[in-house]
């Protein structure tokens, strides 16, 4: 771990639905690893990435492991900036409702449950982009 | 500047690795440093020393390899994502109980915290993959 | 300066380039990489979506994935620098930020 003071804002963005290729899985074990180094980490769920984040996935009938409830525990990493495309949902004919629920416990409101998703336009998304010191990209 | 690269896919079937080492060759040239690479997803098969490609085609692995010897540059392949698909070092071998490894001289195998550590000391993190 | 976006797909094949245009800000820079270099090429269905993103963003193209996949240079839009490998190196360091659009 680094011994200087470094923060960056680290952006994860994830693009293509889970199981057909590895990318979202790896991608949420890089995110977790990096909650490790105290950096401003957030993640953006755009294209086909939001069906990453779908309730009622099942896995038994292809025999690959279900990985969809780590998401939930991003806020118990402190991970707590979620922000989703809008316009990709709309396009998909999703709306939030169709996502799971994240949330992180606020320690100084008696661990009040917080929702960590922010629901974004492609112009407010790209404007965060733009903060960004590392962006990565699966 | 100090440059950290990102390979997510393995050689021949993708040409990201190919676009990595011609953009670290002319990054050296520039007289620039490259922290590291780190070889994620399946970026891990570029450190298999056990490829043959053809005789006429170039071999990837070899030219990280001699990259990395001749300019001192820190190559390291993800455990996580190698153990998936066989890379293993020979002590990686002996805990999973295997009869062989096969990674290339000049690689290194360590943890996904190499990546984000190199994502927070270059200057700029480049990523090359599908 | 803002982001260096990269693309290494072709138009025709996915909506990367598209989804980048989306979410570029003003004063951004792409460059097209690989199977990416498609993108820029002239007369076809996609090179009016590019000329109209050369208003807002500078645009480049990797030379030698053009070369290689024999197309001619002089095929590219209008507007769109042609670079080597070199000034693909400047074009990371001197943009504060890469995003590779993967």
């Amino acid at each position: 771990m680094s011994d200087e003071q470094i923060v960056k804002k680290f952006m994860y963005v994830n693009r293509k639905s889970p199981y057909g290729t590895i990318y979202a899985l790896e991608s949420l074990e890089v995110v977790l690893i990096s909650a490790a180094f105290d950096q401003d980490v957030s993640l953006t769920f755009t294209d086909d990435g939001v069906y990453q984040l779908m309730k009622n996935q099942q896995t038994d009938g292809i025999g690959m492991k279900n990985f969809s409830s780590t998401y939930s525990a991003l806020g118990d990493y402190e991970i707590k900036k979620i922000f989703i495309d809008k316009e990709s949902l709309d396009e998909r004919g999703l709306s939030l409702s169709d996502l799971q629920e994240l949330v992180w416990e606020d320690e100084d409101e008696d661990y009040a449950e917080k929702s960590s998703i922010n629901l974004v336009s492609r112009a407010e998304l790209s404007e965060i982009m733009n903060q960004q010191d590392v962006v990565l990209s699966f | 500047m100090k440059l950290g690269i990102l390979i997510n896919e393995g050689p021949y079937q993708h040409q990201a690795s190919d676009t990595a080492l011609q953009y670290v060759k002319a990054a050296l040239k520039k007289g620039h440093e490259i922290y590291r690479v780190f070889f994620y997803n399946d970026g891990v098969n570029n450190a298999t020393r056990l490829a043959t490609p053809p005789q006429d085609d170039r071999n990837i692995t070899k030219e990280w390899s001699s990259l990395a010897k001749d300019h001192g540059i820190d190559l390291v392949v993800c455990v996580a994502a190698a153990q998936r698909r066989g890379i293993l070092d020979k002590g990686e071998a002996e805990r999973n109980g295997k009869d062989s490894d096969n990674i290339e001289d000049g690689f290194r195998i360590s943890g996904l915290g190499q990546l984000v550590e190199a994502g927070i000391q270059a200057d700029r993190l480049i990523t090359f993959g599908d | 300066m803002n982001m260096l976006h990269t693309i290494n797909k072709s138009p025709f094949e996915n909506s990367t380039a598209s989804s980048c245009l989306k979410l570029c800000t003003k004063d951004s820079s792409i460059l097209f990489i690989e199977d990416g270099v498609i993108s820029v090429m002239k007369s076809t269905k996609f090179s009016e979506t590019i000329e109209n993103a050369l208003k807002e963003f500078k645009m480049y193209v990797l030379k030698p994935d053009l070369e290689a996949r024999g197309l001619p240079l002089n095929n590219v839009i209008e507007g769109v620098e042609i670079v080597g490998y070199e000034e693909f190196v400047d074009l990371t360091t001197e943009h504060k930020t890469v995003q590779s659009w993967l």
